[in-house]
């Protein structure tokens, strides 16, 4: 079977009517949660926070068997993993669609551990460090998509674990952490 | 034949057969000319025998009267049709003039006769102006017409005894003609001015028959060794194109009336047996149309004629149906016709190996069940509907595979079972790519 990188892909990828939007409920049903399952597991590996409807998306189309998603079958399967809490569109025309293999309470867990782990809970961090300082290299936040780490943070801001305030500029928000 | 013998259960009239869908089994010769409905038979002579006739319909044929009853008793009952007489007219030795009366204008138009030694009333109930008169005159002609055939034995009634349609009309004639041309060896001029004689109506077809024939007569002689096989190819065609016209006594407007399409309904479900038997069970109302009209000859009917007769159909034991698919199309089909059969064909169809793969197209389905790619179509649509199939829509066109979506396992998407048809998808795929 072929690898979308180090990702591998499952067998029922070459078969053609996966790329088909079937039309008998139960059968599409079936196809949906299959490619529910699919992207998630793709995004997770790849770290995938953001999946545009318009553009080239490797899972959307599989050149072995010549066969790409259709527009209208992407924003089905996006809209069915929507439909789970599992992801979000970014925009009203549903171009854009945010990827929450973990949904935002995960996350928040997530920082969290990382916090109580690196015996950071009365320090202040930027938001940039979060996702791109030492401490978190090799963790799940190294490289978390910013939309999805301010949603998490602002959560755990409205539980008191922690307050956010503004820099100088944009880009240094800041963290005050009080686990 | 039952109807043939004098001992009858109404002595004067004889049972008289009908087919399953309530049509009278026409015999040798005999063509239907009249159709009239809720008619009365009544005699002042015996009274208890008529008592039973009331209501019915009353066909008037080159030999016989035939009444029917309109409601028809349940053809799989154990009963014989005994409720159905005819009267041949032969027995009819004087019809009494019309007799103008002041009371004649009050009571429904009826006519009298004596048959043998009883007086014979019909009378008719229906509505409509009807001319009792003219009938009269009708009836006597025919009778007198009736009396001098007989000994022909060229054409044959559409219907058999056993009520199975046989081969007929110039099939029949055909077939018939050329036993005796063989036999006795007449000229084929003779035999046709026979032919003639009874079929005026159908002359343009008979100047048609006569040309294919002399072509297939001529066929022998003009054969070589390189056109042997075309020779033969167009003969067999020609026969099969003889087989497929026939029906000597065609429902007509002008003969059943305001019961034409009821009677057309019944004519064509008669007809449409055999057709249906050589496409597989189930037959598009389109083809239909051409093997009816063709059949008939002359007299054509209308699509809309034949849309009607075939909804008629709903109210008429009888065993064919019509069938409207999700797409539009319209088919004929037998009752019995299960698509659980078409199913399971179309299941191994797209399992094979080869197929697993590739999947099907229309076309493909329609080489393997032997039917028109647009009933495959119909048949493989319906199969993705019972989820037997999905479907696979590329710039190639619409092609159908077995359905493997149900076989997955959405917690594991790796996981392929060593038995089911997945795995034996994922055989054949990966057969390919090494």
């Amino acid at each position: 079977m072929q690898k979308l990188g180090d990702f591998k892909l499952p067998q029922f990828f070459n078969y053609p009517p996966y790329f088909t939007l079937q039309p008998v409920r139960d059968t599409r049903e079936k196809q949906i949660q299959l490619w529910k399952e699919l992207i998630l597991d793709y995004c997770k590996s790849q770290k995938i926070f953001l999946i545009g409807v318009e553009e080239d998306f490797p899972l959307f189309s599989n050149s072995a068997i010549d066969r790409t998603l259709s527009h209208e079958a992407r924003e089905t399967f996006l809209s069915a993993i929507v439909g789970e809490g599992r992801a979000e569109w970014l925009d009203k025309g549903h171009r854009k669609c945010l990827i929450l293999w973990h949904r935002i309470q995960d996350w928040a867990d997530i920082i969290l551990k990382f916090v109580r782990e690196n015996g950071l809970e009365d320090s202040v961090m930027t938001v940039e460090e979060i996702r791109s300082g030492t401490e978190s290299l090799g963790t799940e936040l190294e490289g978390i998509d910013r939309t999805i780490l301010m949603r998490a943070l602002k959560l755990l801001e409205n539980k008191g674990k922690l307050a956010l305030f503004k820099g100088t500029s944009a880009d240094d928000e800041g963290v005050k952490f009080s686990v | 034949m039952a109807s043939e013998s004098r001992i009858g259960s109404d002595g004067l009239f004889n049972a008289a057969e009908v087919t399953t869908s309530g049509r009278p089994v026409l015999r040798r010769n005999e063509v239907e000319c009249f159709l009239l409905s809720s008619v009365d038979l009544d005699s002042e002579d015996d009274p208890p025998r008529f008592a039973s006739l009331r209501s019915g319909n009353l066909i008037l044929t080159t030999h016989r009267l035939i009444w029917i009853p309109s409601s028809q008793p349940n053809a799989s009952s154990s009963l014989p049709s005994s409720s159905s007489s005819s009267l041949p007219l032969a027995a009819v030795t004087h019809i009494f003039s019309h007799k103008k009366s002041i009371k004649s204008m009050f009571h429904s138009p009826r006519i009298r006769f004596q048959a043998e030694s009883v007086v014979v009333t019909i009378v008719f109930r229906g509505k409509g102006d009807f001319d009792g008169r003219a009938w009269e005159e009708d009836e006597k002609s025919e009778s007198e017409a009736s009396s001098g055939s007989g000994a022909g034995t060229v054409a044959q009634g559409l219907y058999g005894n056993d009520g199975t349609v046989r081969m007929v009309g110039l099939a029949g004639i055909l077939r018939k003609e050329q036993e005796q041309w063989e036999s006795t060896d007449k000229s084929l001029q003779d035999a046709f001015q026979d032919l003639n004689a009874l079929m005026s109506k159908a002359k343009e077809m008979v100047s048609l028959a006569e040309k294919m024939r002399q072509k297939l007569l001529s066929a022998p002689s003009s054969q070589n060794g390189g056109g042997d096989d075309e020779e033969m190819g167009s003969k067999e065609e020609m026969q099969q194109w003889m087989l497929s016209v026939g029906i000597i006594s065609p429902v007509t407007k002008e003969s059943a009336g305001a019961l034409y399409h009821q009677e057309l309904s019944r004519q064509l479900a008669d007809f449409v047996r055999i057709p249906l038997e050589q496409a597989g069970g189930m037959i598009s109302l389109t083809d239909m149309y051409y093997h009816f009209n063709r059949a008939r000859g002359t007299e054509l009917i209308s699509p809309d004629d034949l849309w009607q007769a075939c909804n008629l159909w709903e109210k008429f034991d009888v065993p064919v149906m019509l069938r409207k698919f999700d797409s539009g199309v319209k088919v004929i089909q037998n009752k019995s016709h299960s698509d659980e059969e078409v199913m399971s064909r179309i299941r191994t169809l797209v399992t094979k190996t080869e197929t697993l793969r590739t999947g099907v197209t229309a076309s493909d389905a329609a080489l393997t069940l032997k039917i028109a790619p647009a009933m495959a179509k119909e048949h493989l649509l319906s199969a993705e509907t019972k989820g037997l199939l999905s479907r696979d829509m590329s710039p190639d066109g619409l092609r159908f595979y077995f359905n493997l979506f149900p076989e997955i396992d959405p917690t594991d998407l790796h996981l392929v079972k060593g038995f089911g048809t997945y795995g034996e998808w994922v055989k054949a795929t990966s057969l390919l790519s090494v």
